[in-house]
C-alpha cells in the first residue's frame, strides 16, 4: 500500500511525504487540523484509487472527515478500504513517472522513466512511447551514481532538477536493491513549487523469496484483512489460495495443482457447474501433520461439498501420502464430514493405495486416473 | 543421443551431506547417474557412503572438478547459500549448473545470471526437478522408475506435471525430460530446450508444458514458428488461476491481462502447436503424432 511503499522510501533517503493513516473520519479530522489543506486517499492494495473516487482534495477538517467517512468502507476493484492516508496537499507543477523492475524475458532489471505525464503513464506509452524511457540494468552492477547519472540524462529531466533527481534515483535503487523488491514505482514523481523533487505517491512489490533476511517486512502483512482461510493456511506454512467453488483441492507441486483446478473445472461443466474452492500445494513434505492441517482449512470453508486429493509421487512417496491421509482423517475425527476421492501415481503407488483400500474409510474413494478422479470429485460436490 | 546430460555425464554435488542433498543422491545413484562426489567446504577430505558407494567430499568445486573430471553440478544448498554455491561452480568453469533449490531470491538469480555472462556454463533452474536422460543419466530430482528411454523430449516449467507427463507417456519413453523451474528467471527456457530438442537426432517430438506467469510461451511459440520442425505438442497450466495470485510457484502470477493460460494456448495453436486440455489430453495428441511419423 502506498504509506507502506512511502515509509520504505523515507528510510532509505528519498524525499517523500509520510503523512498520517487514520481508520476512523474522527482521526481524519485531527490529522487535517495539522497539515490545513490536505488529501485523503484510499490505502488497499490496488490501481486506480482515484478514478474510484478514493482521493479527495480537503480544504478543511470538516471536509477531511466528509470525505473519510465516504472513503473508508469503500470497495475499490474488490478490495474494502480500512484505513486511508491523510497528507499535506502539495500541487504539482510537473508529474513525472520512475520506476525499478525485474525484467522477466530479459533476466535483467529495467528502469522505466519518464517526463511526460506521471498517472497516465500507460496512456502515454500507447500514445507517445519515445517519451517513456527504459533503460536496462545490470543486475551485477545495479545503479552507481555514473549509472543514476545516465538515467536522468537519458529521461530528460529538466536540468535545474538533474542533482535532485540523482538523489532521488539512487535512494530508489537503494530500495529496490536493500529490500530485495520486484518493483518499484514513484507515481506521480513530482516536480513541487521550488522546484522540488518529491514522490507523492508510489507502489514497492517485495519479493516473498527474500523474506529469510528481512524480518523487518512481517509489518507489511496486514492480516485481518486477509481471507482468513488463507491466514489460517500461511499460518501452518501451506502454499494455499482460496477460490470461489465447490471441490476442495489438495496436491503436490505448483503445476500440478493448478493443472487439477482445470481438470476439476472441465469436469465440473458436467457437474452442474461446479467449480475448485482452492488452490493448496503440500509440496514435498506430504506426511499426517501437512495432510490434517490441509484437510483441516479445507474442510473449514463451509462452501466445499467435496475433496480431490491429487497426488503424483515424485519427491514425496505415495504411501507416504496414504498414511498422511489416513493419519489426517484419524486426527479430524468427526471434523471429517465431506467425501475424500484420492487419485495416487509414482514412487510405491502399489503401497500407497493398499493402505488405503486397507484402512477402508467409508469418506474416501480411489480413481486411478486423474480425469477420472476430478470427474468423481465434481460428481459428488454436485450432488 | 540426448540433450545436455548423458551417460558420460560426471555428476557432483553441492550440498550432497545436507538431508535433501544425501536423499537425492541416493535415487541419482539407483538412477545410474555416475555421481563422483559431493562439494562442503567443513566436510572436505571425508567420504559418504550412498546406496553402497563411497563417495568423496570435496572442498570446493573446483578441487573436485580436477580430482575427478566432472562437467555437471547439481545444487541442493539452501536458498540463503545458493547465489554463492552458483558463482563458485561457475567460476570453476561447470559445464552443466543444475539447481534445485526452491525459494532462491530472485535478485540472486538475477545476479547469477548476470554473473554467468560470456561463461560456458548451462544453468538449469532454480526451483526445478532437473533433467532425466532415461537409462544414462539423472541430474536432478525426477524419478528414473517412470519411464524409459523413447523419441520424446520434454520441456516443463513444473516439477510434478514433467512426471505427470513422462507417467502419461511411459509406453513411448523420453530422449530427455527437463524441468525449467518455476521461478521468474530461469537459466534455461523453453527456447533453449527446443532448440537443443531440435537439433538432436533421437528426438523426433517434443511437448511443452508452461504455465500462467511471463510470456516464455509466448516467445517460444514466436520461435517454434520459425525455427523447429519436429511436431510440438503443449500443455498450459492455470485457465483458472484468479489474477494477482501468486499460484505456488513464485512465477506462477497473472497480471492485468498478460500471463494468463489462454493467451499462452492461442500463442502456440496460432503456431500449429496442439495444445492439449488436460495432461492426458496432451499425451493423447502426443501418442497421434508419435503413431504416424
Amino acid at each position: 500500500m502506498e504509506y507502506q511503499a512511502k515509509e520504505l522510501f523515507a528510510k532509505h533517503g528519498v524525499t517523500t511525504t509520510l503523512g498520517t493513516v487514520v481508520t476512523t473520519p474522527e482521526e481524519a479530522r485531527a490529522a487535517a487540523e495539522k497539515y490545513g489543506f490536505c488529501v485523503v486517499k484510499a490505502q488497499v492494495k490496488a490501481g486506480g484509487r482515484g478514478k474510484a473516487g478514493g482521493v479527495k482534495l480537503a480544504k478543511t477538517p470538516d471536509d477531511a472527515f466528509e470525505h473519510a467517512s465516504n472513503i473508508l468502507g469503500m470497495q475499490i476493484k474488490g478490495l474494502t478500504v480500512n484505513r486511508v492516508l491523510v497528507t499535506p496537499a502539495t500541487p504539482p507543477v510537473e508529474e513525472y513517472y520512475f520506476s525499478f523492475l525485474l525484467d522477466r524475458a530479459n533476466r535483467q532489471y529495467l528502469c522505466i522513466a519518464s517526463v511526460e505525464g506521471g498517472v497516465e503513464i500507460e496512456e502515454v506509452a500507447k500514445t507517445n512511447p519515445d517519451a517513456v524511457k527504459q533503460i536496462a540494468i545490470d543486475p551485477g552492477s545495479g545503479v552507481d551514481e555514473e549509472k543514476a547519472k545516465a538515467i536522468v540524462a537519458e529521461a530528460k529531466f529538466p536540468a535545474e532538477l538533474a542533482d535532485q533527481a540523482v538523489a532521488m534515483v539512487l535512494a530508489l535503487w537503494k530500495v529496490f536493491d536493500e529490500e530485495d523488491a520486484t518493483l518499484v514505482e514513484v507515481n506521480p514523481l513530482a516536480r513541487l513549487e521550488g522546484d522540488k523533487l518529491e514522490a507523492l505517491d508510489g507502489k514497492v512489490s517485495l519479493d516473498d523469496n527474500a523474506e529469510f533476511r528481512h524480518p523487518d517486512h512481517e509489518v507489511f502483512e496486514i492480516k485481518e484483512e486477509e481471507d482468513p482461510l488463507e491466514a489460517a493456511a500461511k499460518e501452518k506454512d501451506l502454499n494455499y489460495v482460496k477460490l470461489d467453488g465447490e471441490v476442495g483441492i489438495i496436491g503436490n507441486g505448483a503445476g500440478l495443482v493448478m493443472s487439477t483446478l482445470d481438470v476439476v473445472a472441465y469436469a465440473g461443466e458436467k457437474h452442474g457447474g461446479v467449480k475448485p474452492a482452492n488452490f493448496l500445494d503440500i509440496g514435498g513434505g506430504a506426511n499426517a501433520k501437512v495432510m490434517a492441517d490441509g484437510l483441516h482449512i479445507i474442510l473449514g470453508d463451509a462452501q466445499v461439498k467435496s475433496v480431490f486429493v491429487n497426488v503424483f509421487g515424485g519427491i514425496t512417496a505415495c504411501d507416504e501420502v496414504a498414511n498422511g491421509i489416513v493419519g489426517a482423517l484419524d486426527l479430524l475425527g468427526d471434523e471429517a464430514t465431506k467425501p475424500l476421492v484420492v487419485r495416487l501415481d509414482g514412487n510405491n503407488v502399489e503401497q500407497g493405495r493398499r493402505i488405503l483400500s486397507e484402512r477402508n474409510h467409508p469418506l474416501v474413494t480411489m480413481v486411478d486416473t486423474m480425469d477420472g478422479a476430478a470427474d468423481k470429485a465434481a460428481e459428488l460436490a454436485s450432488a | 543421443m540426448s540433450i545436455y546430460l548423458n551417460k558420460d555425464s560426471k555428476i557432483i554435488v553441492q550440498g550432497m551431506t545436507g538431508g535433501m542433498g544425501s536423499k537425492h543422491t541416493t535415487l541419482m545413484l539407483e538412477a545410474g547417474s555416475n555421481i563422483v562426489g559431493g562439494v562442503n567446504a567443513r566436510k572436505a577430505g571425508t567420504t559418504v557412503e550412498l546406496a553402497g558407494q563411497e563417495l568423496p567430499v570435496f572442498g570446493s568445486v573446483k578441487e573436485a572438478m580436477t580430482e575427478t573430471g566432472a562437467d555437471v553440478s547439481v545444487v541442493f544448498v539452501p536458498p540463503a547459500f545458493t547465489k554463492d554455491a552458483c558463482i563458485e561452480a561457475i567460476d570453476a568453469g561447470i559445464g552443466l549448473l543444475v539447481v534445485i533449490t526452491e525459494g532462491v531470491p530472485v535478485q540472486d538469480t538475477a545476479e547469477v545470471w548476470s554473473h554467468l555472462a560470456g561463461k560456458s556454463t548451462r544453468m538449469i533452474g532454480p526451483n526445478c526437478p532437473g533433467i532425466i536422460t532415461p537409462g544414462e543419466s539423472l541430474a536432478g530430482i525426477t524419478p528414473h522408475t517412470i519411464a524409459g528411454k523413447g523419441p520424446v523430449g520434454l520441456v516443463s516449467k513444473s516439477g510434478t506435471l514433467t512426471y505427470q507427463m513422462m507417467y502419461e507417456l511411459k509406453d513411448w519413453g523420453f530422449s530427455t525430460a527437463i524441468g525449467i523451474g518455476g521461478d521468474p528467471i530461469v537459466g534455461t527456457t523453453h527456447i533453449d530446450a527446443l532448440a537443443a530438442f531440435e537439433a538432436d537426432p533421437e528426438t523426433k517430438a517434443i511437448v511443452m508444458i508452461g504455465e500462467i506467469g511471463g510470456d516464455a510461451e509466448e516467445r517460444a511459440a514466436a520461435y517454434i514458428k520459425d525455427n523447429v520442425t519436429k511436431p510440438v505438442v503443449g500443455y498450459v497450466a492455470g485457465f483458472t488461476a484468479p489474477e494477482g495470485k501468486t499460484m505456488g510457484h513464485a512465477g506462477a502470477i497473472v497480471s492485468g491481462s498478460s500471463g494468463t493460460a489462454q493467451a499462452k494456448k492461442e500463442a502456440l495453436e496460432a503456431v500449429g502447436v496442439k495444445v492439449g486440455k488436460t495432461p492426458s489430453e496432451t499425451a493423447s495428441l502426443m501418442r497421434e503424432i508419435l503413431q504416424n511419423l
